[in-house]
């Protein structure tokens, strides 16, 4: 059995999870901090590759980086490669799709963040840098470590867009999901069973591990909640009747005065 | 002066705008939730710009709108302390100390700094423990000690007892009161709560609706709080709207009884007394009452009195003994309402105008 679609498989994976783990965190950390209208808007954006089909995904990518289009040419002019149908292409096709994996999930993590940490940790004098390495980050480890889990098992599932700009090259550009469905279209129906069955044991332990982090996030947050108790004012030390009758009416009667 | 703050921000449709000035004291920031205390505060800290002003600390100019300076909070050096205390949960208490301390770039000094301060503040065995293995009381040493390795100019604390059960509360005021002493400079407290502001503070600003509506020292704002809210918020209970009469006499609408206040009326729409100020047997201001109803607290009676002459008027408290209530008990009684304890009050949304019930 040739094992290179597993191995391309998760270098691709590896590589692409690598990048957005970055851009992603980039991204939400700016998209979180920013006014609502520009979140709105920004947010719709970012998360439009999660709902298009993988195929819209492939094809605009062809648009932009096939060998006459316009990025596409200039670096085959500048560097003398390809940037389709080579193994790496696939990374431009996970990279795509898995982002709004990662940048919703460390989204929702920065958004659950107490920002208090941060007020104080300035007031103490902390840059800003060591604010979000050692104070920020650490807070949202969980929920970014899952979106990482997350992003790197749909890269690793990815088929739509992969095939449309890698092709399905043996040796060279097969990926597990692609050569499943090149084994099946052949009629190889035991070596498409045994690489169903790898990916699919890969998927359990993946999807495995992002519960048991989630399950610690909630009970994290159950504790903090209980820790910090908010009491208000009592409300009957402030008088609400603020009505005034009617001067005419409300005249002291004879003989109260005192 | 150590803190000079004049600033003003407009948030939405609220309009916060707070002036005042103190030495090395403690300044508070009286309020209910809403009212622009802790914006306040985080001007100060540099968290929000204000739109105008000037904050001035122990010398420093933090912010001039017309100088166009505002330094990051990095550079303030204003310790801020939030009821949740915000240690950091992933850091033990050395390593939070440590991080309070990186003002400081001399290694041996820090690290020196660092166990003084866990000794003084007896968090030495603690040491190696995460926040959430700590104590409410351990939690708030942890962060004081935090604030004052950061070699604070001034220190904000924004509520710093709410999060604590009572008896812990007691307890940490009077660990607080003596950290403050030792501070030696301005101390500026948010709180809603009046004992805790009375038991702390040298100075007291009422905050009601984004304003300072009263200033001044501490015994000052409890006698005359000058308003509705700052009444309200200093403890006093029986608060009634009033139609001036000239001079010092008023007439209490919801009592339904004309009174002789502590000072002049006319511009004022509201009256009010402390319940423990209603005084048995004949006086000033005397007035026939029912006793419509008996509160029992642990240490007192609250006793709802009706005006005898006017069944439809609202009920005044009157706060006393447990020994003298049973001294006097009965179903109608004679009080009276010293002239003096009649607090005249403006209110403070309509800027001291008379409103509607001049007159």
């Amino acid at each position: 059995m040739d094992w290179y679609p597993l191995w391309n498989s998760l270098r691709i994976a590896g590589i692409s999870t690598f990048l957005i783990f970055f851009i992603g965190i980039f991204a939400a950390y700016y998209v979180a901090k920013a006014p609502r209208l520009v979140k709105g808007i920004l947010d719709v954006i970012l998360t439009l590759p999660l709902v298009l089909p993988p195929t819209v995904v492939g094809y605009l990518l062809l648009r932009v980086l096939g060998p006459k289009r316009i990025v596409g040419a200039w670096f085959l002019s500048m560097f003398g490669m390809r940037l389709t149908m080579t193994w790496w292409s696939a990374i431009f096709a996970t990279t795509v799709v898995i982002f709004p994996l990662m940048y919703r999930t460390a989204r929702g993590a920065f958004e659950s963040f107490d920002e208090t940490l941060a007020y104080s940790a300035q007031s103490i004098g902390l840059s800003d840098t060591y604010i979000f390495w050692r104070v920020r980050m650490p807070y949202c480890r969980q929920g970014i470590l899952a979106g990482t889990v997350l992003a790197f098992a749909r890269a690793l599932g990815e088929y739509g867009a992969t095939s449309m700009i890698a092709g399905y090259t043996p040796g060279r550009t097969a990926t597990i999901s692609t050569t499943v469905y090149q084994l099946w279209r052949t009629n190889d129906d035991g070596l498409a069973f045994r690489w169903v069955m790898i990916n699919m044991a890969i998927s359990f332990v993946v999807l495995l591990a992002v519960n048991m982090l989630e399950k610690n996030t909630a009970k994290k947050n159950t504790v903090k909640k209980n820790a910090v108790r908010k009491s208000t004012i009592r409300k009957n030390t402030v008088k609400e009747n603020t009505v005034r009758p009617d001067p005419e009416e409300k005249d002291p009667p004879a003989g109260r005065k005192m | 002066m150590s803190i000079y703050v004049d600033i003003e921000k407009r948030l939405g449709g609220f309009f916060l705008k707070a002036e005042f000035e103190a030495g090395d004291e403690v300044v508070s920031l009286l309020g209910a939730s809403g009212c622009g205390k802790s914006m306040t505060l985080k001007c100060i800290a540099g968290i929000e710009r204000p739109d105008r002003g000037r904050i001035v600390a122990d010398g420093v100019t933090l912010f001039d709108s017309e100088k166009g300076i505002s330094l990051p909070p990095q550079k303030r050096h204003t310790g801020l302390l939030f009821q949740n205390y915000a240690l950091f949960p992933n850091m033990t208490v050395r390593q939070n100390l440590a991080a309070g301390a990186r003002r400081e770039r001399d290694r041996s000094s820090r690290e020196a700094r660092i166990g003084q301060i866990l000794e003084r503040f007896g968090l030495t065995e603690l040491a190696g423990h995460y926040p959430a293995q700590l104590s409410g009381g351990q939690q708030q040493r942890t962060a004081l000690a935090r604030i004052l390795l950061s070699s604070p100019r001034v220190l904000l604390l924004d509520e710093p007892f709410s999060a604590l059960d009572s008896h812990l509360r007691f307890q940490m005021e009077r660990e607080v009161r003596e950290m403050i002493r030792q501070f030696g400079k301005t101390v500026i407290l948010v709180s809603h709560d009046r004992d805790e502001v009375y038991r702390m503070s040298d100075k007291i600003a009422v905050m009601d609706g984004g304003r300072i509506e009263a200033f001044g020292s501490r015994d000052a704002v409890f006698e005359n709080p000058q308003t509705r809210s700052g009444a309200a918020l200093t403890g006093c209970k029986n608060l009634s709207p009033i139609r001036a009469l000239g001079g010092n006499r008023i007439y209490a609408l919801d009592w339904k009884v004309e009174l002789t206040a502590a000072g002049p009326a006319d511009d004022c729409t509201y009256a009010g007394i402390r319940m423990h100020d209603v005084a048995y047997g004949p006086g000033e201001n005397e007035i026939w009452c029912q006793v419509a109803e008996v509160v029992e607290n642990p240490f007192s009676y609250t006793v709802m009195l009706r005006p005898a002459e006017a069944p439809d008027a609202a009920c005044l408290g009157w706060e006393l003994e447990k020994a003298e209530w049973e001294r006097v008990r009965a179903q109608t009684l004679l009080v009276h309402l010293p002239a003096k304890a009649v607090m005249p009050l403006r209110d403070g949304d309509e800027s001291g105008g008379g409103g509607a019930a001049a007159g």
